[in-house]
């Protein structure tokens, strides 16, 4: 056993540690439109009277695009440098119960990826940090077949 | 109250080494007073904006100090147009008579940094890999390519036309035409997005100065009229940059709504419009922008760029100095280049720029993070 630790990027994210993982956003009680991450008001109703709640697994790609270049650190804080970096995938994902949510995808091939297509949430490593733990991050996988 | 330009000034984009943005900003104001015939004490306040250039009303202390009511704004890319809003808005109110719209910028090279903390976002945004525009535009288009049938073609036509006007503007930054195979073979920045179909961070400083209409003959025998301004912000539901997260409900942008609103404050139709300026951070938003600013349906893009319509000598020409992707993206001045080309052309000033045509009515349009957009009709 190492003690290596698998930290989420940031708490409140995602459900972890899960052999389910799910994202965790906020429904509005009186409304019942949802936000991600999680925030204390209803930015439609503007009342102050959201609930935690977890997020579909699965979901529809709504748009996407590959991101080409190696983005500006700070404040991008990902494992590569500008020689080694490898264009990522990243979209809109419709979840329910009734939000779109931003994500990075795990394909980076524009021709495997689709408007419609269906997608799931994978939680994987972004990097390890300075103490040998790794930092996790949500990300969408094509589901196959 | 009728609100008047009286004079318009500018400041080279692109970059210029030896000056500041500051510099940039000073400069353009000193053109637009010779302009008008006015010296600085004449001007009774001003609003204006940088991003990265400094505070805009420290100008006072070349310019003069004359104790003037200054404010400054800032609206993302929509700063100078947020600028000019309140400068009409002082004039029209009765507060002042003669005012200034003031906006300059001096980026440094490469793509935006974005501090999502500027932004009301946790760090773990930018940490991800998120927080980036040139992401958000690609995605927009992608789906709105998907749900219109607009083709890569119309992303080339636009962008190639763009570097053939800024070509014929004297303060563009982009001075070389490029052929429709360059732009077709640069490198893929955010799908569907290519690098030469993006404007790039740069420096420019451009102003306005307005005056009480009734008194506007008095410095210059082209006033050119602001019919309306209007500045609007995202409602929920509409998809906008810097978003974790997007309602289901899909709602009309920014643009929609301040397009709207400025159409009905002055009486006049898309269909009037003669001349526009549309926020062209990117090909794709330019093409969208036409849509959302009432020029023609979601999806009619195709036909009116494949036939030549948004062309200087076009039914409805666009960004006849070629828009933000022939002179570059300075943030606090773009709004108000906008206006300045739209002045020039209303007034027949255009040189070798100008639409060939008895010009009575142009329209701006400009769009700033994190969902904003300012819009102007301006007539003879």
């Amino acid at each position: 056993m190492s003690g290596k630790k698998q930290i989420p990027i940031e708490e409140g994210l995602f459900t972890w540690p899960s052999d389910d993982p799910r994202l965790i956003g906020a429904r509005c009680r009186s409304c019942s439109r949802v936000t991600f991450p999680v925030q204390q008001s209803c930015p439609y109703c503007t009342l102050e009277d959201m609930e935690r709640i977890e997020l579909s697994k699965r979901g529809k790609l709504w748009t996407w695009t590959i991101q080409g270049f190696y983005p500006k650190s700070p404040p991008y804080a990902g494992p590569e440098t500008k020689e080694t970096f490898v264009p990522y995938g990243v979209g809109y994902i419709e979840l329910a119960p009734g939000v779109k949510v931003e994500s990075r995808l795990t394909e980076n091939n524009p021709e495997k990826l689709k408007i419609g297509m269906d997608v799931e949430l994978v939680i994987q490593k972004f990097k390890e940090d300075e103490k040998g733990n790794e930092v996790m991050i949500y990300a969408f996988k094509p589901v196959v077949g | 109250m009728d609100v008047a330009i009286i004079g318009v000034g500018i400041h080279p984009f692109g970059r210029t080494e030896e000056a500041s943005g500051r510099d940039q900003g000073i400069y353009a104001v000193r053109q637009a007073l010779k302009h008008a015939g006015l010296e600085w004490k004449d001007i009774q306040f001003a609003f204006g904006g940088s991003t990265d250039a400094g505070a805009a009303d420290t100008m006072v202390n070349s310019l003069g100090l004359t104790g003037l009511q200054f404010i400054n704004v800032a609206n993302g890319c929509a700063t100078g147009g947020s600028a000019l809003f309140a400068a009409y808005t002082a004039i029209a109110s009765g507060a002042w008579d003669v005012g200034l719209a003031v906006g300059f910028d001096k980026h440094p090279r490469g793509a935006f940094a974005v501090d999502p903390a500027d932004w009301g976002l946790g760090s773990w945004y930018g940490e991800v890999g998120l927080a980036l525009t040139t992401q958000w535009f690609g995605m927009k288009i992608q789906k709105y390519m998907n749900d219109y049938g607009i083709s890569e073609d119309s992303l080339i036509k636009v962008a190639e036309r763009a570097y053939r006007n800024g070509s014929l503007a004297p303060y563009s930054w982009r001075k070389r035409p490029m052929s429709y195979e360059e732009i077709a073979n640069s490198v893929m920045i955010n799908h569907p997005l290519r690098q030469y179909m993006f404007c790039s961070p740069a420096e420019g400083g451009a102003a306005i100065i307005l005056c009480n209409g009734n008194v506007a003959r008095k410095y210059t025998s082209k006033p050119i009229y602001l019919r309306a301004a209007a500045v609007r912000t995202r409602k929920y539901g509409s998809f906008e940059v810097f978003s974790p997260w997007l309602a289901l409900d899909q709602a009309p942008s920014p643009t929609v709504e301040a397009s709207r609103a400025a159409y009905e404050t002055a009486g006049i139709g898309p269909e009037e419009i003669q001349v526009a300026q549309i926020q062209d951070t990117e090909s794709g938003s330019e093409i969208m922008h036409m849509a959302e600013n009432g020029f023609c349906k979601h999806g009619e893009q195709e036909a009116l760029i494949r036939n030549g319509d948004t062309e200087i000598n076009g039914r409805l020409p666009i960004n006849t100095d070629g828009g933000c992707i022939a002179n570059g993206e300075p943030i606090g001045a773009s709004g108000l280049r906008q206006v300045y080309d739209i002045c020039v052309q209303l007034r027949g000033e255009a040189g070798k720029r100008q639409v060939q045509k008895k010009l009575k009515v142009g329209y701006t349009h400009v769009y700033g993070a994190p969902g904003l957009s300012a819009v102007t009709i301006l007539t003879t």
